[in-house]
């Protein structure tokens, strides 16, 4: 029965004499090598230099925060249910008085986990909020000789107040347009009545 | 008395409505409702979700009534042949029933406790349109409390009158109702009055939407991480009957378990489905599990 097509019939042929010299398969050999040296390389120097990224490259999550700094992640669990890996916990809490330059709604995320083991970076999350709150980005997750670190927590997904993660490339032209519809933004009361009172 | 309901023909009791009828066939020819309430009397007639066309008015009159008819509040008559489903005309009527619907209400379904179980969610979901025309400022209410353990979001009510119409039928001197008319009607205690009574808990269970909400579950879970399990508590007040939605081995709410045909009376609150706050607060801390040994499993006993 034959598996493959790569059977070899095996000879027992002797070498001639300018075989067992081995010369001209050494210096076939050397020909090939010193070729390779005026090829060019196929790797880089990775930290110092990086190959460029797709813009729409599906790496580490985001939490976005809104225009005026306030987190826009309600704790829906809308992501969680999206998920397939189940990678996303989070816990819920109520925002308080005077918090409201913080969070966007009045409910936040008190807790937000992504386990990135078990994210398989499929962007799902991302199609699921309504909130426009999280996102993929072209950040690679950080490698790590524990387990626990992969688990991360709000420290590391909100993006900092003061260095704001550009996720435009992300957004669908669709998305941008659904913004625009001044039906649907939220919890703008809240927020022009936390500025009426700081102005006055 | 003989009832078609889109095709399909039942002898029905005289008085039954044609919403009872269709909820006798079965829930794929039943209207959607939002404000009628099977248990409740005089319920109904305020949404027109349920809306059907009646093609055929009677074996005597076999007219067609002209415009679609609140189905909640509408008495068969022998021979009558009504559309719910296979009419295009009542379908696209709903929609614009749904529309109505949604024009004050805010959409915060990420935020509002009601996710997952509102009706109105679903009867968007199955009737409305995917974007709302409305561009105009949506009415707004400060969040009120009625009482420690309820909290009314003025802003999603749908002024079904449910919990108003529980708390009149149920309890002796009710102290909530509906204010002012048309636009400005709001569902209010008199004078922010707290719902005392024992049973008050009950017009969480009967909001349609996430108006009246559990303080007590408040931002707690979405309800799709959680899992019903019922039980039963003996008690001398009520009927017992509980539904406990569990977090793992925890019990972070504790709502009425709904059992079909049951009266609801002040007097016979026993025989009735409905649960005392008692319970409902009670139970939270109640552990299912204690040194690893489950303490009740679908029935729990009074201690």
């Amino acid at each position: 029965m034959q598996l493959t097509q790569r059977r070899k019939m095996v000879s027992n042929k002797t070498l001639s004499f300018s075989e067992r010299l081995y010369l001209p398969a050494i210096l076939g050999g050397m020909f090939t090598t010193f070729k390779h040296l005026f090829k060019s390389k196929p790797t880089i120097k990775y930290p110092e230099q990086k190959r460029p990224m797709a813009p729409v490259y599906r790496g580490q999550h985001v939490l976005k925060r809104d225009d005026e700094g306030a987190e826009r992640c309600t704790a829906c669990g809308m992501c969680a249910v999206a998920c397939p890996a189940e990678a996303i916990t989070m816990e819920s809490a109520e925002r308080k008085k005077g918090e409201e330059h913080l969070y966007r709604e009045e409910k936040y995320a008190q807790t937000y986990e992504i386990n990135m083991l078990r994210c398989i970076f499929c962007g799902l999350c991302e199609e699921a909020c309504p909130k426009e709150a999280i996102f993929l980005t072209d950040r690679l997750v950080s490698t790590d000789f524990d387990r626990n670190p992969f688990i991360y927590g709000k420290d590391k997904l909100v993006e900092p107040i003061d260095e704001r993660v550009d996720v435009s490339k992300r957004q669908t032209p669709e998305v941008l347009e659904f913004k625009k519809r001044p039906g649907l933004k939220h919890n703008t009361t809240a927020l022009s009545k936390l500025h009426s009172t700081t102005n006055a | 008395m003989k009832v078609t309901i889109d095709g399909i023909s039942l002898d029905v009791p005289q008085g039954t409505t044609i919403l009872q009828a269709a909820r006798m066939i079965g829930p794929e020819v039943a209207p959607p409702t939002m404000c009628y309430y099977s248990k409740l009397k005089t319920s109904g007639g305020y949404c027109r979700t349920c809306i059907v066309k009646v093609t055929k008015g009677s074996n005597q009159n076999p007219n067609p009534i002209p415009k679609p008819v609140a189905s909640c509040r509408t008495e068969v008559l022998d021979g009558m042949e009504v559309q719910n489903v296979t009419s295009s005309e009542v379908l696209e009527a709903r929609k614009g029933v749904v529309e109505f619907l949604l024009i004050n209400h805010p959409l915060d379904c990420p935020v509002c406790d009601q996710a997952g179980e509102c009706h109105l969610q679903d009867l968007g979901y199955g009737h409305g349109a995917a974007s709302s025309r409305y561009e105009f400022k949506r009415r707004e209410y400060e969040m009120i409390d009625i009482g420690p353990h309820i909290k009314l979001h003025m802003n999603r009510c749908i002024l079904c009158y449910r919990c108003v119409k529980t708390a009149e039928q149920i309890t002796n001197g009710r102290v909530h109702g509906v204010m002012h008319r048309g636009d400005a009607a709001e569902i209010s205690t008199y004078i922010e009055q707290a719902l005392e009574n024992d049973f008050s808990g009950n017009v969480i269970d009967v909001c349609p939407v996430g108006a009246l909400t559990d303080k007590t579950y408040r931002f707690k879970q979405r309800v799709w991480f959680t899992k019903p399990m019922d039980a039963h508590r003996n008690c001398k007040t009520c009927s017992g009957q509980v539904r406990l939605w569990l977090k793992g081995e925890q019990v972070v709410r504790v709502t009425r378990a709904k059992m079909p045909g049951m009266k609801w009376s002040p007097l016979f609150a026993i025989h009735a489905d409905l649960i005392i706050k008692k319970h409902r607060i009670g139970l939270l801390k109640v552990p299912l599990k204690f040194n690893g040994i489950r303490l009740y499993h679908k029935t729990i006993t009074s201690t």
